[in-house]
């Protein structure tokens, strides 16, 4: 077991949980109420400097664990040493959010637009939830395991303003 | 939330640039607030080229994805076929036999090498010099041949297998490519020359749209965007994969982090990528091009055509496909435009539950409009250039 890791689960005892990872990898799971201040922690005090990656999972079906239905994964690494670490967080199936990182990485601006529209989860405190990969008007969230693939939707209006008040956020 | 729609005070207006529009390179739109030529604000909208790559992919089989994986950044397939294929080996833990290993970096390093060619080349034209364009687009005309002859496509060549690669280097291709690097040097040379000493160019590039390497590191650079920045973090060195620990390479770094540097850093990794290929060639090792693994690869033709064996392990793969076991792996390449990440989820069928593209190009769009903001419109044409944004990546 890392270092960095070490640090994390003295800091935090039980409220990460190590999980079994395939490759050698590293991975944790937080609850949703932790989530910030423990990839904080990992930014500013682990290291772990880069956000790499949002990856929503929708687990509809899937033959173990499917509840809650989605789960978030943070992949972070750090610049200077190379280590990786991902942070599995559970969305609750009743509010379906999750707290936003905007304010950490200018990265999770884009990224958690990405999660909200393909998977239909809010991050709360994001100051510009839109859509980003599907048209404005897109009915549902496409990467969800109920959206049938061969749902067409014919939209071609384009959104006439893009521009937003705070230049942070577009 | 933002209001959508903010006013605009009367001596400003709000252009449009894309999203189908010569400099964009591919669909992507942006907007612009601009006072005379001066941005003052922008927004960037994606999604145009969003094919649903990452939902295509839940529906096939693992390796029935490599094609899709491929249309990704369509200026470098071969990275992107291999790259894909080494994410699947990751989850399975298997690795690629130490030929493939080999050609894998040959074929990756080509790769980026045209990919830096289309890019500076493009780049270089958005800012008036079109000869540039010739020389560098003659080069990579002559590399697309060599493709051709190696996996028998030009721009989506399919190579890539899961456990190794499709088919050996052809009989003097290793030849033939060191004649082609040699002219590719000296039109890199030449066209390095030429712009070097060029005022007009200089003028348009040189301390345009930097980006400083806070924001790079909270945009998630990677690759050139991020070594511009005097940040000198490379895969390919941090944590080698295929045997890159056994060429000897340098990772250029510059320390602007403007439109200049991230021009110049791709013709020096040109070089530094020259030098990996004549490597690869000179120590080439023996051995097959692909793992026998009954679970994972297809018997040799010859087998299958003379052997019931050989037919039902062909049969037997084709239709029940690969099964790796359950869990969650990432993967990530040194692509040419920095680090290509797959996320698989796997519940230990045939088909991936889910996967997640980390594409380069994404983080370094997502930055834009905090590089374009204070500049004028004519700058940020140039940066967007060099960025080498290739929208069937950001948008998958």
């Amino acid at each position: 077991m890392d270092a960095p890791l070490d640090r994390l689960l003295a800091r935090f005892e039980e409220r990460v949980r190590v999980l079994p990872a395939l490759a050698g990898q590293t991975a944790v799971e937080v609850a949703p109420a932790d989530l910030v201040e423990v990839v904080a922690f990992l930014r500013d005090e682990a290291g772990f400097d880069v956000l790499l990656d949002l990856v929503g999972v929708d687990r509809l079906g899937h033959p173990e664990a499917p509840t809650p239905r989605f789960e978030v994964l943070y992949h972070l690494k750090s610049l200077a040493g190379g280590a990786r670490v991902r942070v599995h967080v559970p969305v609750p199936d009743d509010t379906l959010e999750l707290p936003s990182c905007w304010r950490l990485w200018h990265a999770a601006n884009w990224l958690e637009r990405e999660v909200w529209d393909l998977f239909g989860i809010r991050f709360a405190g994001h100051p510009n939830l839109c859509r980003i990969l599907c048209h404005h008007r897109f009915e549902g969230h496409a990467l969800r395991r109920d959206y049938p693939i061969g749902r067409r939707q014919r939209l071609d209006a384009p959104e006439a303003f893009l521009l937003t008040d705070d230049p942070e956020w577009a | 939330m933002s209001t959508r729609v903010p006013p605009i005070p009367a001596e400003r207006f709000v252009l449009n640039i894309g999203p189908s529009h010569p400099v964009t390179h591919g669909t992507l739109r942006i907007q612009i607030e601009a006072e005379g030529e001066t941005i003052v604000r922008s927004a960037c909208e994606i999604g145009y080229l969003h094919r649903g790559f990452e939902k295509e992919a839940e529906r096939v089989y693992w390796e029935q994805v490599t094609p899709y994986a491929e249309r990704l950044n369509y200026c470098s397939s071969l990275h992107n076929s291999v790259a894909w294929c080494h994410a699947v080996e990751t989850l399975l833990g298997v690795r690629a036999p130490p030929r493939a290993q080999a050609l894998r970096v040959l074929a990756s390093e080509i790769a980026r090498i045209m990919d830096h060619l289309v890019c500076l080349a493009a780049n270089i034209l958005d800012v008036g010099a079109l000869s540039c364009w010739w020389y560098l687009y003659n080069v990579r005309e002559r590399l697309y041949d060599l493709v051709e002859d190696l996996c028998g496509h030009r721009l989506m060549v399919t190579w890539g297998r899961v456990g190794g690669v499709a088919t050996d280097l052809p009989e003097g291709w290793g030849e033939r490519l060191l004649v082609v690097l040699r002219e590719a040097g000296e039109a890199v040379g030449e066209v390095r020359e030429m712009l070097s000493s060029n005022r007009i160019f200089l003028d348009r590039v040189e301390g345009v749209c930097v980006i400083s390497p806070k924001d790079a590191i909270a945009h998630g650079f990677t690759g050139p965007c991020l070594r511009a920045c005097g940040l000198p973090r490379d895969l390919r060195k941090d944590e080698p994969y295929w045997g890159y620990e056994r060429y000897a390479f340098d990772v250029p770094v510059r320390s602007h982090g403007d439109t200049l540097d991230r021009m110049w850093i791709r013709f020096d990794e040109i070089e530094a990528s020259t030098q990996i290929v004549r490597q690869v060639i000179e120590s080439l090792p023996s051995g097959p091009v692909i793992l026998d693994d009954p679970g994972i690869t297809l018997p040799a033709r010859e087998e299958v055509q003379s052997t019931m064996e050989g037919l039902i392990r062909h049969f037997k793969r084709i239709m029940h496909g690969i099964h790796p076991p359950r869990g969650v792996v990432y993967s990530a390449t040194e692509a040419p435009n920095g680090e290509l990440g797959f996320t698989l989820v796997s519940d230990g069928g045939p088909r991936p539950w889910r996967v997640k593209v980390r594409s380069p190009s994404f983080a370094h769009f997502s930055a834009f409009p905090r590089m374009i903001n204070g500049s004028m419109i004519a700058d940020a044409v140039a940066a967007l250039g060099s960025l080498n944004v290739v929208a069937g990546e950001l948008d998958r």
